[in-house]
């Protein structure tokens, strides 16, 4: 019997194109909370790790190692089915959420931590020559011009971070690869759903990374200044 | 099979899943590995079409999600006229992934070998694959070993995907074990400790080589 | 007396930047040629051109029968009869002193282990640092790696060697044995052109010395110049160093 040649049709796939734009909405919606509840516990977890107080710095530093040791998608099950099991039931978003924002942190704080270590005590010292109290001197000196040293290595981890998202679709968050194998098993053209999910998903990365940037832009206004300054 | 709780049988199979996890991390290795190299090399030829083409190509998979590649792999493989299978799918999807960001890993380690090397092996009438045979490629090297060790954290972690495809390793017998006794939280938590057992001494190695090379810090996949 | 290197009119600019403004200058056979001027007046990019290391924008450079200028050069011709020693030494630091010195003779000109091994010793012995062919460059002074580097250039046996300021990284007590190597060396015929700040030295040991200023060959003449100078700039420089 000869092989029939696959003939390809990405117009039937195309006509659910709503579906897929809800999908990257939801993609979306995981992502930036995500984004912003990483970044935030990432760097309390960072300032721990740093702390003198050895019980803080070990349990961050345990925290960290147990999560960047074992797949995301373990970690989804277990807050998504294993809590369930306990008693403790959540949405398959929020579970989705939780597990992302709990993954997203302990990288940042890693990439934070790595940032904070390289502001030289010198810098620290003066500024708490010139008076300015402990938080004063966290907030401008070591935190802000932390994140703008490893500002790009964030941005790679939060975009990382919108494509791990693509791992929730298996507790049934109605994601965009969620979407994909709706329309696959309504179409029969499964290769042509995934190709497509495959460019969205390239060009949500492009739009972030150009978001990220234009955020960076405005935030950390001295590097734009000085450029035109020339 | 009625099981009324976790026993010793259980245990085995999941570290025979455990096997096999590492048995698709070494293909993923050793075969994106290859492919890394061959990527590393295009991204810094003198050729400009084949830098471009390269550049092109890490750009695409690194912008997309591994599952999404695994799914392509998977029902690209039917219609290829190939029997469907969860290993093999995984492996096709694992080596692309893994060349990509092999290959920016390794493209790196050796620009970051400096270009007063380049400019004293030139000087002594070296030819360009002699240069980067002899001179270049030793140092880079050396300066690659400890991310590529970190990256094998990700490999291991990445083959948990290949469980949606329906390839048994750790994960996927994990979840055929909670099919019949259902315990999800100790389940799963196990699976969590074996692949800590497995990535952890990795990561402590990855990080002992880094200290001993000074080296800027790269971020992390998430899965 | 052959000439070995010829500049004609050379012109390099990095950008807006012009750096050599019409360079014209011979270096004849077994002679030493020293280029001295302050820093930005061109010299090591000058020296850079004869190796091909940077491109000219116009003007001419022959070098040993070669041509540097323009689109067609055979690089590896080129190289293969000059010998360039830079002022970070360069030395591959994966590779032994002896690995360091053999790997150019065996990988270009194709000689056998034995053979490069051979041409190895000789050289090394040349610049006093036989003893040290198994060692690793980190595991030498600054001075020691030099001369393993000017070793390493004349193991491919060239018809002129190019000195970029190569004493200018190392402590004062340390140049004294370098300088003395390529005294020995100007005394054994080799053909060179050393860009220096070390006037004495220059003084004592080249047959020309050219002072550059500019992007130009401001003044040239024998070592003597540099006792008496005629232009003004040069007196400056001369009076108040580098």
């Amino acid at each position: 019997m000869g092989r029939m040649i696959y003939e390809f049709d990405f117009s039937s796939v195309l006509a659910e194109w709503p579906q897929f734009l809800d999908g990257a909405w939801l993609t979306i919606q995981l992502s930036f909370p995500a984004t912003v509840l990483g970044l935030c516990i990432g760097t309390l977890c960072a300032i721990g790790r740093r702390s003198s107080v050895r019980p803080l710095s070990r349990a961050c530093g345990f925290y960290v190692e147990i999560i960047r040791n074992t797949p995301l998608l373990v970690q989804i099950f277990l807050v998504f089915f294993g809590l369930a099991s306990l008693g403790w039931h959540v949405s398959a978003f929020g579970a989705a959420l939780v597990s992302l924002v709990i993954n997203v942190a302990a990288y940042t704080c890693e990439i934070m931590r790595a940032g904070m270590d390289s502001i030289h005590d010198g810098q620290i010292e003066a500024a708490e020559c010139l008076g300015l109290t402990k938080a004063q001197v966290y907030w401008h000196v070591i935190l802000l011009p932390a994140m703008e040293n490893v500002y790009p290595a964030l941005t790679s981890q939060f975009v990382l971070l919108m494509l791990a998202s693509s791992i929730t679709s298996q507790i049934s968050v109605e994601e965009l690869t969620a979407v994909a194998s709706h329309v696959q098993s309504d179409t029969f053209r499964p290769f042509e759903a995934y190709i497509l999910v495959a460019v969205a998903y390239l060009a949500l990365s492009l739009l972030m990374r150009i978001g990220i940037w234009a955020f960076g832009q405005i935030v950390f206004a001295r590097r734009r200044k000085i450029k035109v300054m020339g | 099979m009625i099981s009324s709780g976790f026993n010793i049988n259980h245990l085995y199979f999941l570290l025979n899943g455990a096997l096999w996890t590492l048995c698709l991390s070494l293909i993923a290795f050793i075969g994106g590995g290859v492919a890394g190299g061959v990527v590393a090399l295009c991204r810094i030829s003198p050729v400009a079409p084949i830098r471009w083409l390269a550049y092109v190509y890490v750009q695409i998979i690194q912008g997309t999600p591994l599952l999404v590649l695994l799914f392509v792999s998977y029902f690209g493989l039917s219609i290829a006229g190939l029997t469907l299978s969860g290993l093999v799918a995984a492996s096709i999807s694992m080596v692309i992934y893994v060349s990509a960001y092999l290959g920016e890993i390794w493209r790196g380690c050796i620009q970051s070998v400096a270009r007063t090397q380049w400019e004293a092996a030139e000087c002594l009438a070296l030819t360009r694959a002699q240069r980067l045979r002899l001179v270049i490629l030793p140092q880079a090297v050396r300066i690659a070993t400890p991310p590529t060790v970190g990256f094998m954290v990700q490999i291991v972690k990445n083959t948990s995907l290949a469980s949606i495809v329906g390839f048994v390793e750790l994960v996927r017998a994990g979840q055929l074990i909670n099919n019949s006794i259902f315990q999800p939280f100790l389940i799963y938590l196990l699976i969590a400790g074996i692949y800590f057992a497995m990535c952890y001494p990795l990561s402590a190695w990855s990080r002992k080589l880094e200290g001993r090379l000074q080296y800027k810090m790269r971020p992390q996949p998430n899965t | 007396m052959s000439i070995v290197v010829e500049l004609d009119n050379v012109h390099k600019s990095f950008g807006t930047n012009t750096v050599l403004k019409g360079v014209s200058f011979a270096v004849p056979k077994g002679q030493v040629v020293a280029i001295i001027g302050q820093s930005g007046s061109g010299k090591s990019t000058a020296l850079r051109c004869i190796d091909r290391l940077e491109i000219i924008d116009d003007g001419q450079i022959h070098v040993c029968g070669h041509q540097v200028h323009g689109a067609d050069v055979d690089l590896r011709a080129l190289r293969t009869d000059v010998g360039i020693v830079f002022q970070s030494y360069n030395l591959f630091p994966h590779l032994t002193v002896e690995q360091n010195v053999m790997l150019a003779p065996r990988a270009v000109k194709k000689r056998t282990k034995a053979e490069a091994a051979e041409i190895s010793n000789r050289v090394l012995r040349q610049v006093g640092l036989l003893e040290k062919a198994q060692s690793y460059p980190e595991q030498l002074s600054g001075g020691q790696q030099q001369r393993v580097a000017i070793a390493r250039s004349l193991a491919m046996e060239p018809k002129v060697m190019l000195f970029d300021e190569v004493t200018s990284a190392l402590d004062p007590k340390l140049t004294g044995e370098v300088l003395r190597v390529i005294e020995a060396l100007a005394a054994d015929g080799m053909t060179m052109v050393l860009v220096t700040h070390e006037m004495e030295f220059a003084a004592k040991v080249a047959d020309i010395v050219i002072f550059m200023h500019q992007g130009k060959v401001w003044e040239t003449g024998p070592g003597s110049m540099l006792r008496d100078p005629r232009t003004p700039e040069l007196k400056e420089f001369l009076a108040y160093g580098l």
